[in-house]
Order: C-alpha cells, then structure tokens, then sequence
C-alpha cells in the first residue's frame, strides 16, 4: 500500500464531486475554523510549518513563497491557481478539478484569508472543459452556500473567486506567462527579479499555487503542519499524486506517500510494465525532467531527494514509462516538435534553438543524419542552458541531453544504417 | 459580437475593477463559441467595448492554439500525438482517422462536415490515445471506437 492519503480519501461515485457530499465528508470545516479563531498569520506558520513543497514541478516550499507578501503594505494582493497543467505526462490536477473541486475551493479560499487576498483566479488551461464545467457548477455551489464573495460565512473576511480559461498555450503555465494571460496579453514569461510576490498580476504582490500544493491547504489546517511534516520523507514532506502513463498495465493518477519504494509502486500497484516486457526507461515527473533507465531508477524512492541523487526529480509527478524495444529517436522527436511548437519566440537560444533541434532529429529520422548531428544536439542544448528567461529552454537542452546520455548507441545507429535500431514505433511493440 | 454584450457584462462584474484587458481572452473564448471562429468586425467591436487597443487583441489570436481567424469543419477533430499517446498508439490513430475521413491533418473536408487537426498533450495521458471532438475529450480511442463516432457525427 503506498501510504497514508490526503486528497483521494474517498471513493469516487457520480456525486461525490458535489457540495452536500463535500460537506459530510467534514468539507469546508478548515475554512470555518480558520475564520472563526484563526489569525492570518497562524495560517501562514501552519502552512510554512507542514514543510510542504511545490507539486508543479520546482518544488519550492510554499511558505517561504507566502513569506514574501506583507499583509499590511496597504495594496492588494493576489492569488491564482495554477490549473494549466500542460506539462506532457502530467494530468494530476484534472482528477482535483473533476473529483475534488470543492477541496480546491476552500484551500484558496484559507490561502486567500492568510494572505488577505480579496480577488483570487484559478487559471484552468483552455483544453480543459470537463474540468471547467466541474469546477464552475461547485463555485457556483460555493457562492449559493456563502463560502465565497461578500462576507464569507458572515464574517468580514471577503474574496472573489474567478476561474480565467486559458486558450491553448504550454507556456502559460509558467507562473509570469500565466499571470501576463490574466492580464489579457501574450503569455510571455519575464525576467526576475522582481519577484511575482513582490509584484505580480496588476503589478501587485501576487502567490501563484499549483492546484495539488493549495489543495493539501485544508488537510494542513485540519490537522496541523506539524502532522503533515510527518508525512512521508522529511525532506519533501507529504503525499504526491503520481499520474502515470505510457506503456504501463494500470495507468492513471495514485496518491503516495513520499518515500515509497519505486518498484514497489510500478509493479504492486500498477500491474507492472504493459504486456510483461522489460523496462527499458522512466521519465519520472513530466518531460522536462531527465530520464532514467530501469536499471537507475531500481533502488530509488518516490520523492525529490531520491530522485533528486539520481540526477532527476519528481517534477510534476508525471510518470512515463518506456517498454524495451521503444525507439528513443522517435521518442526524442515527439518532445523535440512539442517544444518547438510550444516555444514563446521571445528568448533568441529558445526560438531557434527548438527549432534546430527539431530539424536536426527529424533529419536523422528521415535517414539523412549526419555523424556530427549528436554533438550538434548537444551543443544546442548546452546553449539553451541558463539563457533563456524561462525554465522551458533549459527544460528542453535537459531532455534531450538526458536521452542522449542514455541511448547514445540508438541515435548512431539511425545515423549509420538509416533506419531505427528498433523497428521504430513508439506504440508497445506486440511482439518479444 | 452585440448580443453578447450582456453577458460579457456579468463576467465583468467578476473581475477586480478597472482590468478590463483581463476580459480580453474570455471574451474571445466566447465569440468564437458563438460564431465558430473570431472575424474582424468581432475585434473592432471587442477593442470598442473593453477600451484597449486592436493590437493587443489583434496578438492575442495570433499566440493562444485554440484561436481560429477562419471556420472550421462542423465536428472539429483533434488528435493528441505528444508522448503519452505515442506510446499507446496516436500514430495508428491519426493514420486511421486520415484514411476514414480523406483528409491530412489541417484540412477540412469538402462537404465541411469534418476538420482534423493534430495537437500537443491535453492532460490526460492515462487514458491515451485521446482526441477531441470541439470540446469534448474522447478517451482510450481504438479504430472501432472513431469509425462509431464518425458514424454518429454524420
């Protein structure tokens, strides 16, 4: 069993998404106790206190972000949900928005009283309409039952809550790119500093959550941050909801506690890897972060700091798993158009660099590479590092660096003999 | 774009005071709902009606996917090929979705019932191959299971 659960404690029925059963499951009483008898500086230390980190993929501790706003410099504040979810793997915080949305609700609603924010947004990519649906029928909910906008609960803390849809852009989900997409803009991503919580949206102090880290938020003031920190390793404290993908038995999102054994979650819980084949690769939480050959991954556990040792990292706890046999060249070509297609054109070593890179790969799987082309990728990723003004140029050189290390033998191979090492799908090869 | 004008009223009313530019993304998403794509009088009326400038909105379309400047096919098929569905066969997919509706990914079929586009991970790689029909998602997709849906769009 992998461990205590917070969010999944549940069992998911065609209602249980809805406010009456919401509440019989003891939901909103973190937002009444909060606002009965708590200050909303006691929030901020049980939030700092819990240990918990970001689950978008930089892990930042949460309350050291918070830390930054000062409840009384006398301006507005923000706070938004990042519900962009794009990273390619990634499809966790869809199970929250679909089956947990009232759980969403009421952490922003703590988060907001704790930084005193009187206009919160959650930023739902554009994609998302099932989700979107799901979540505007509960706030709806929320409003009718007075748990949101003038007077929460009769007392005189107010807050707004405005779901703003996205409308088809990875890069959105970059905390500044998100915020410049409220505003009506681009979504192109900025320089700091100034740091987002010193001036954000509207050029204000602004906090910008994952939808998974805020959603821990009622659990944390239920229960207090200190039984969290005892959750799970002590370095990346609690549980994280794995969405796990690719050529696996039993796909889908499972909540762990942090620490439990990779192979224990792989082969246990989901069914192993897809019709008995051997592991050839994990990409462990999302595509930005560097894969890992089931050799590596073998004694490692489900957190950052194990992960973190093997070079890599949980991420956005986006798991994809590679049968034996896969194409790597093929592999790296998906990633390499996705990144190319996704990339802003604000950032020079980015716009080009994505772009040569996929000409590069999609030479070589043509079956005109070129001996040079692997130091060519390399030299492009190397050049993408620490050069841009997001994390998505490094994310790229990162991955495609990553597979190069690993499967250096598949790419000269392609190269020599024109043709995949393999037989060159990416579909689980049917036969062994 | 006019008749529209009391709901984007509503939504305004949501927003923290004097953003107005932050309605310039819902405000789209909605004409194009309503008209199937965006037209240049929709952006003179929305420049008008929020107060900023033709430009910005003008780059807004140009940047955000999911905006369109032209019509569409009545049933909009979009085809995930990112990593997830890869894996589990969108090239089998996209193949048979552009063998059964005779056109190549970006066109529009001549009767303009269908459109098929190919698009970047829509977030649920669990239950790939996945594609999306204008805006509803269509899980673990098989050949069998397109041909019954093609058959039901018709």
């Amino acid at each position: 069993m992998p461990g205590k659960k917070l969010l999944m404690t549940f069992p998911v029925t065609a209602t249980s998404h809805a406010l009456a059963e919401y509440r019989a499951r003891g939901g909103y009483g973190s937002l009444e106790k909060v606002l009965r008898g708590m200050k909303p500086e006691e929030v901020s230390r049980e939030v700092t206190n819990s240990g918990i980190q970001g689950r978008g993929g930089a892990a930042f501790p949460m309350g050291r972000k918070w830390s930054v706003v000062h409840l009384n410099d006398g301006q507005p504040h923000y706070l938004c949900a990042n519900a962009d979810e794009g990273e390619p793997g990634t499809f966790k915080d869809r199970w929250i928005l679909e089956y947990a949305p009232h759980l969403l609700i009421e952490s922003m609603l703590i988060a907001a009283y704790a930084l005193q924010v009187r206009h919160a947004f959650v930023y739902i990519r554009g994609e998302f309409d099932g989700p979107y649906r799901r979540l505007a029928g509960a706030l709806e909910e929320a409003y009718a039952a007075g748990y949101c906008g003038e007077r929460i609960l009769g007392t005189d803390f107010s807050c707004d809550l405005v779901i703003h849809r996205g409308a088809g852009s990875y890069v959105c989900g970059e905390a500044s790119a998100l915020l410049a997409s409220i505003e009506g803009k681009r979504g192109y991503p900025r320089n700091r500093p100034p740091r987002l919580t010193v001036r954000g949206l509207y050029q204000r102090p602004t906090v910008v959550n994952n939808v998974e880290t805020l959603s821990n938020i009622a659990w944390i003031i239920a229960n207090g941050g200190e039984a969290f920190s005892k959750i799970g390793v002590a370095k990346d404290p609690g549980t994280r909801l794995i969405s796990i993908s690719g050529h696996v038995e039993r796909p889908g999102v499972y909540e762990i506690e942090t620490g439990y054994p990779w192979r224990q979650f792989i082969y246990d819980d989901c069914g192993g890897v897809l019709g008995g084949r051997q592991l050839k690769g994990i990409i462990p939480g999302g595509i930005s972060t560097k894969v890992l050959t089931g050799k590596e991954i073998e004694p490692l556990t489900l957190d950052n700091p194990s992960l973190n040792s093997a070079g890599s990292s949980l991420g956005s706890g986006g798991m994809i798993v590679i049968a034996d046999g896969t194409c790597m060249v093929r592999l790296l070509q998906v990633l390499l158009r996705f990144y190319h297609h996704e990339s802003c054109g604000q950032c020079t070593p980015c716009r080009e660099g994505m772009g040569w890179l996929h000409r590069i790969i999609d030479r070589i799987v043509a079956g005109e590479g070129r001996p040079e082309d692997i130091e060519r990728l390399y030299q492009i990723s190397a050049w993408n590092d620490g050069t841009t003004i997001c994390g998505m140029g490094d994310a790229a050189g990162y991955a495609t660096s990553g597979i190069l290390n690993k499967f250096r033998d598949e790419f000269e191979y392609f190269i020599e003999h024109k043709r995949s090492r393999w037989n060159g799908t990416l579909e689980c090869p049917r036969s062994s | 774009m006019k008749h529209l004008i009391p709901e984007f009223d509503k939504l305004r009313a949501r927003y923290p005071a004097g953003f107005e530019s932050s309605l310039v993304l819902p405000c789209l998403r909605r004409i194009q709902e309503d008209r199937g794509f965006v037209a240049d009088g929709d952006i003179d009326a929305l420049a008008h009606y929020l107060g900023v400038p033709r430009i910005q909105i003008e780059e807004v379309l140009s940047f955000y996917g999911q905006f369109r400047r032209k019509a569409v096919g009545r049933s909009h098929i979009q085809a995930c090929r990112n990593i997830a569905c890869s894996l589990r066969g969108s090239e089998r997919i996209i193949g048979h979705l552009t063998r059964r509706l005779g056109i190549a990914p970006g066109e529009t079929t001549a009767d303009g019932r269908f459109t098929l586009s190919t698009v970047e991970c829509l977030a649920a790689c669990g239950t790939a191959p996945v594609i999306v029909v204008n805006e509803t998602y269509h899980e673990s997709m098989t050949p069998e299971k397109i041909d019954a849906l093609i058959e039901g769009l018709r």
